[in-house]
C-alpha cells in the first residue's frame, strides 16, 4: 500500500516537480566526479594498451556511451509502455525527454566509433555489424523524434510516439540480431563475458567509473529536461502559478 | 449500438473484398509503384556502368532496395482515402474488433502492391544479368519481405495519419525497422545466386513475417484509435 501511494506522489506533476529539483545536485555531482576521476583514470593513470596503444582510451567514451544510448531506448519504451497502459502524463514526459538524450549518446558513440576505427582499422567507417546497428538505432530515435514533432497536440504525439517507441523495442534485438549475422568486425565484449573481464584493474575501473558516472549524468540530464516538460504541460495550472507569482 | 450481426470471418472478409474491388477499379494504384520500381532499377546501370558482371553482383541489391522503396511508395494509400471519406472511422464504431479488420486490410494491400512487385522482380533479375534459376528464391523471398513491410508499414500509415506531412515522416519511420528484412531477402537471392542453400535466410525471412503478422494489427488499431481520437 505504502508504495502505492508513494508512485501516485511521484506521478503527480508538482510533487515530481519538487523532487526531481532536489534530486538533480544528488545526481549531477556525483556524475561530475566519476566522469571526471574516469577520464582521468582512462587518459592519464591507465597504461596503454599492448596491442592497440594509445588508441584504446577512447572506450572510456565510447563504450558508456554506447551503453547509455541501448538503456535510454529502454527506458523510453518502458516509460511509453507505463504511459500507454496506466495513462500517467509524467512518464510519457520521461519518455519525450529521454529521446534526445538517447539520441546524443547515440551519435556521441557513433563518432568516438568512427574516430577509434581510423587507427584500428584503417578507415573512419566499416559497414560493421555492431557499428550499423548503432546507426539504425540512432535512425530509430530520428523516428521517435519526428513522429512526436509532427503532431500539434501533445496527448497524441505521446500516445502515438509510445506506439512507435514498443514497436521499436520489439524490433531492436531482430535488427542487432540481422546485422550482427550480416557481418561483423568489432572486437567482442571486453567488460561482460565467462571469464571474467579482459582487462586489468587499472584499466577496468576507470571504465567503470565512467560507466556509473555516465549513468547518473543521464540520471540528472532527465530531471532537468522533465522539469522542464513539466513546466510546458503545466503552464496553465494553478500550482505553478502559486509557484512563482511573477 | 446495434448488436453486431456480421461475424467476424465475414467482416474481414468484406473488408478485403473491398479494398480489392477499390484498388481493381482504380489500376494506378496498382501500375504506380512497379513503374516506380522498374525506374530505380534502371537508374543503377547508368549510374554504375554497363558491366554485365558487375550488374550481375548486384542485382540482389537493386532488387531489394528497388521493393523497399516502391512499397514504401504503395503505403500511402493505405489509410489515407479511407481516413478522409469516414470509413475508417466506422470501422472503429463497427463493433467489429478493430485489429482483425486491419489485418484484412494490409493483406489486401500485401495482395495489391507485393504481388506486382513478385512479378516484376524476375524482370529486374533479367535487366541485371542475375541468372535465371536464382528467380524462384528471389520472388519468394520478394513475396515474403513485402508481407513483412506491408505490416509493418500498416503501423506507420496508421501512426502518421493524424500527422500534416506524412510520407517523408512514413519513410523515416519505416526505413530502420524494415531492414532486416532487407538484409535477410537479399541475403537470401545473393547465396541462391552463388549457389548456396538460401534456406536459412529464407526461414529468418518466415520468422520475422510470423512475428510481424501476430504483432502488426495490434499496434495498428492502437495507432488508428489514436489518430481518429
Amino acid at each position: 500500500m505504502a508504495t502505492w501511494t508513494w508512485f501516485h506522489k511521484l506521478s503527480s506533476p508538482p510533487h515530481f516537480y519538487r523532487i526531481a529539483g532536489k534530486m538533480i545536485p544528488w545526481y549531477a555531482i556525483p556524475a561530475a566526479l566519476l566522469i571526471v576521476a574516469g577520464i582521468y583514470g582512462g587518459l592519464v593513470a591507465a597504461p596503454a594498451d599492448y596491442q592497440q596503444g594509445e588508441a584504446f582510451r577512447i572506450i572510456y567514451v565510447h563504450a558508456p556511451s554506447a551503453w547509455l544510448s541501448l538503456m535510454c531506448y529502454t527506458t523510453m519504451a518502458v516509460a511509453a509502455a507505463v504511459g500507454l497502459i496506466w495513462r500517467i502524463k509524467l512518464a510519457h514526459a520521461l519518455a519525450a525527454a529521454t529521446a534526445p538524450i538517447g539520441a546524443s549518446f547515440a551519435l556521441l558513440c557513433l563518432v568516438t566509433g568512427s574516430l577509434w576505427g581510423r587507427p584500428m582499422w584503417g578507415t573512419w567507417w566499416v559497414w560493421d555489424g555492431r557499428l550499423t546497428s548503432q546507426l539504425i538505432l540512432f535512425f530509430l530515435y530520428l523516428g521517435y523524434m519526428a513522429l512526436r514533432s509532427a503532431y500539434d497536440d501533445l496527448q497524441r504525439a505521446d500516445r502515438a510516439s509510445a506506439v512507435l517507441a514498443l514497436v521499436g523495442v520489439v524490433n531492436v534485438p531482430i535488427i542487432h540480431f540481422s546485422v550482427y549475422w550480416w557481418n561483423s568486425l568489432h572486437q567482442g565484449s571486453t567488460v561482460i563475458r565467462k571469464d571474467g573481464p579482459a582487462m586489468p584493474p587499472s584499466m577496468l575501473v576507470p571504465l567503470l567509473m565512467c560507466f556509473a558516472g555516465f549513468t547518473l549524468l543521464y540520471a540528472a540530464l532527465a530531471c532537468v529536461r522533465v522539469r522542464a516538460e513539466v513546466l510546458n504541460r503545466e503552464r496553465n495550472a494553478t500550482w505553478l502559478k502559486e509557484l512563482s507569482p511573477s | 449500438m446495434n448488436p453486431v450481426t456480421t461475424s467476424l470471418g465475414r467482416a474481414a472478409w468484406l473488408v478485403l473484398e473491398r479494398d480489392l474491388r477499390l484498388a481493381l477499379r482504380r489500376w494506378e494504384q496498382i501500375t504506380h509503384p512497379v513503374a516506380f520500381f522498374l525506374m530505380i532499377a534502371s537508374l543503377f546501370p547508368l549510374a554504375l556502368s554497363p558491366e554485365p558482371s558487375q550488374l550481375r553482383n548486384i542485382s540482389p541489391c537493386v532488387v531489394w532496395v528497388g521493393a523497399l522503396l516502391s512499397s514504401l511508395l504503395a503505403l500511402e494509400s493505405l489509410y489515407r482515402s479511407d481516413q478522409d471519406d469516414g470509413t475508417l472511422e466506422q470501422m472503429t464504431l463497427s463493433g467489429q474488433p478493430l485489429p482483425v479488420l486491419l489485418f484484412a486490410k494490409t493483406v489486401a494491400h500485401w495482395l495489391l502492391s507485393g504481388i506486382p512487385l513478385v512479378v516484376a522482380a524476375p524482370l529486374v533479375g533479367l535487366w541485371m544479368g542475375a541468372p535465371e534459376r536464382t528467380f524462384g528464391v528471389m520472388m519468394l523471398s520478394v513475396a515474403l519481405g513485402t508481407g513483412v513491410l506491408s505490416f509493418l508499414g500498416s503501423v506507420a500509415a496508421a501512426l502518421t495519419l493524424g500527422t500534416r506531412r506524412g510520407s517523408v515522416l512514413l519513410s523515416l519511420l519505416v526505413l530502420p525497422l524494415a531492414l532486416p528484412v532487407l538484409i535477410f531477402g537479399a541475403k537470401a537471392t545473393d547465396l541462391a545466386m552463388r549457389g548456396e542453400s538460401p534456406a536459412g535466410a529464407v526461414l529468418l525471412l518466415a520468422a520475422v513475417l510470423i512475428l510481424t503478422v501476430t504483432l502488426a494489427p495490434w499496434a495498428s488499431a492502437a495507432a488508428v484509435r489514436i489518430s481518429l481520437e
